[in-house]
């Protein structure tokens, strides 16, 4: 089966990170075509396209364009700014988008700074992505020799310094203003307040580099692509226990068992094991069991799943993992990168890790396996950011679908996984420094 | 030393709008480059270069896991350990830079050579296990490849 490209189209037979390469398969041809419409005409293109933004909120994105206020009404200089802090565990398409098609980044984000008028573009690409942001470095030197296609508009390239917070649009700011990077209270949002207190645009690397197809081929066309809420083309990250790790690009409503088992995409799970479980998009979001595989990767049929496509991230586990050891990784990632700010979030993820930590070693009573849930409630709904949020739910998931395992762990019971998990043991950044410490985390 | 950092520090200053401290991260890594670590010093460094205090340039550092507020060796060996990585047996490959440097997770060998560290997902996950040597992404790795990598950086 083939699949529509559209980001990475024409990367399987030329080297697309070189501009002539890139200007031989028609690049920046949809730049050339929008500096002649108008702002607007463009981001009604977007609209028509009904393109959402890629980073995993599935805000439309020519509808936050359209929130950008007319210099008549705000002064101030305009931002656009690039969210590649691509963070999120089990996605890493930004990565492989940079990497291999920068000058189509790029376009987007001429095409993008035209439409919401602004001068200044700055890309935030985390500071562990070293080789991208080498690959757009030496993209952006290319440009300097081409005046023509850069025009008036400067593009910043600003490297983060290791913090998952910053993926979120408002501590990106905060961190691209020289902070700690900690999500701010909204409103305003940062349309009319971002960068500098000035209107700012911030959309992700996927979503940008998406713009020049819809420019050229018109947003109507484009909305032929995919499935209702969920149209044109997107990068899926599959990872985990699949035969073909990778990034594909197809059109949404493909269904999650394709993705997972079909021999140009996943290309099924070594060894023929089952697949226990499934985390559809990120870390963040629902777990889904292996009875829910035959279910749209799509917006809507994902949301009837209680769930979602998230930044795109499958990660598939098979039939060996034990869900508490899974939670106990999940939980110790949110603790490590809660910001600190809001306290449900700080202390609540910590909460969840000693419970979990405890379940595993068989010391926890059913009291605390609802101390747990309760924990997750209090976490919920509570916070600036989703941060804490999709940490309680996710973990909450976990207990939902996999109540069994999690209660055969109780009052000194024995993991049904036995000792063959792979998640057994595994040491996270958050207790590295621990070491002989760890048991005197669990709460007496 | 000091003033061609000041002048390096100034030059990113430039590319920023004047008024904001924008130029803080980028400059705080090249103080990391140039020292190793962020020392008192570095940080005091920084903090005139940019017209900040020191303690406003420390509670920033400290914010962020790439910058070392303590000594590091002359190398850094990361490992990812989040879900996916460890999926691929991560662990192991963690253990094995263990016992290839004689340092645990968190330490730098006893010559000073290579700080060993866990760290959150790289962004690799389909490449996994992913090792960040020197910052530099080493995909698929497995235990065996342990010493053959600890031997490069010797």
């Amino acid at each position: 089966m083939s699949h529509k490209q559209v980001v990475m189209a024409g990367t399987d037979t030329r080297d697309l990170t070189k501009l002539a390469e890139y200007e031989a398969v028609g690049g920046y041809a949809s730049l050339a075509k929008a500096r002649t419409l108008g702002p607007e005409q463009i981001t009604n293109e977007l609209m028509a396209s009904e393109l959402r933004g890629r980073g995993g909120a599935f805000f439309p994105t020519g509808r936050k364009w359209s929130f950008v206020p007319s210099p008549e009404q705000n002064p101030n200089p305009h931002y656009l700014v690039i969210n590649a802090d691509e963070s999120e565990p089990g996605s890493f398409k930004d990565n492989e988008i940079i990497s291999r098609v920068p000058h189509r980044f790029i376009e987007g984000c001429l095409i993008t700074a035209h439409a919401v008028l602004a001068k200044h573009v700055y890309v935030y690409i985390r500071g562990e992505y070293l080789g991208p942001y080498e690959i757009l470095v030496a993209a952006l030197e290319e440009l300097k020799q081409r005046p023509d296609l850069r025009g008036d508009v400067t593009i910043v390239v600003h490297r983060g310094a290791g913090a998952y917070i910053c993926g979120e649009e408002t501590a990106l700011l905060d961190s691209l203003e020289g902070k700690r990077g900690q999500p701010r209270t909204k409103p305003p949002f940062p349309a009319i307040a971002g960068l500098y207190a000035s209107p700012t645009v911030v959309n992700n690397v996927e979503t940008i580099a998406t713009v020049p197809a819809i420019v050229e081929m018109g947003g109507a066309e484009y909305a032929k692509l995919g499935v209702p809420n969920s149209r044109g083309t997107r990068l899926i990250s599959v990872s985990g226990h699949v035969e073909r790790g990778g990034n594909y690009e197809v059109e949404p409503g493909i269904s999650l068992k394709d993705l997972i088992f079909a021999p140009e995409l996943g290309g099924g799970v070594p060894g023929g094991r089952a697949v226990k479980a499934v985390i559809p998009g990120g870390s963040s979001t629902v777990i889904l069991t292996g009875d829910e595989l035959d279910v749209g990767y799509d917006f809507d049929s994902l949301l009837a799943k209680n769930t979602a496509m998230g930044s795109a991230g499958v990660i598939v586990l098979d039939e060996r993992v034990c869900m508490v050891q899974l939670g106990i990784r999940v939980s110790e990632f949110y603790e490590h990168e809660s910001c600190g700010k809001c306290t449900p979030c700080r202390e609540g993820t910590r909460w969840m890790t000693q419970i979990l930590r405890k379940l595993e070693a068989g010391e926890a009573t059913e009291r605390e396996l609802d101390l747990l849930l309760s924990v997750c409630d209090r976490i919920n709904g509570k916070c600036l950011c989703p941060l804490g949020d999709t940490a309680a739910m996710a973990i909450a998931s976990y207990v939902a679908k996999f109540r069994d395992e999690f209660v055969a762990h109780l009052d000194g019971g024995a993991c049904p996984c036995g000792d063959h998990s792979p998640l057994d043991g595994v040491l996270a950044p958050v207790a590295q420094h621990i070491h002989d410490h760890a048991s005197e985390l669990v709460p007496a | 030393m000091g003033v061609a950092l000041f002048e390096k520090i100034q030059e990113i200053r430039a590319i920023y709008p004047e008024g904001t401290q924008s130029a803080l991260l980028p400059a705080l890594r090249l103080a990391q480059e140039e020292y190793g670590w962020l020392s008192p010093d570095a940080l005091r460094e920084v903090a005139d270069a940019l017209d900040v205090t020191p303690a406003v340039c420390k509670s920033v550092a400290s914010f962020y896991d790439q910058f070392h507020l303590e000594p590091v060796g002359e190398h850094l060996v990361e490992v990812c350990t989040n879900v996916s990585c460890a999926l691929y047996g991560a662990q192991q490959v963690l253990e094995a830079f263990q016992d290839e440097l004689g340092c645990r997770a968190g330490e730098t060998s006893d010559d000073g050579k290579v700080t060993l560290s866990t760290i959150e997902c790289l962004g690799g996950c389909g490449w996994g296990t992913i090792v960040a040597v020197d910052h530099h992404y080493r995909t698929g790795v497995k235990p065996e490849d342990a010493a053959a990598i600890v031997k490069e950086l010797s």
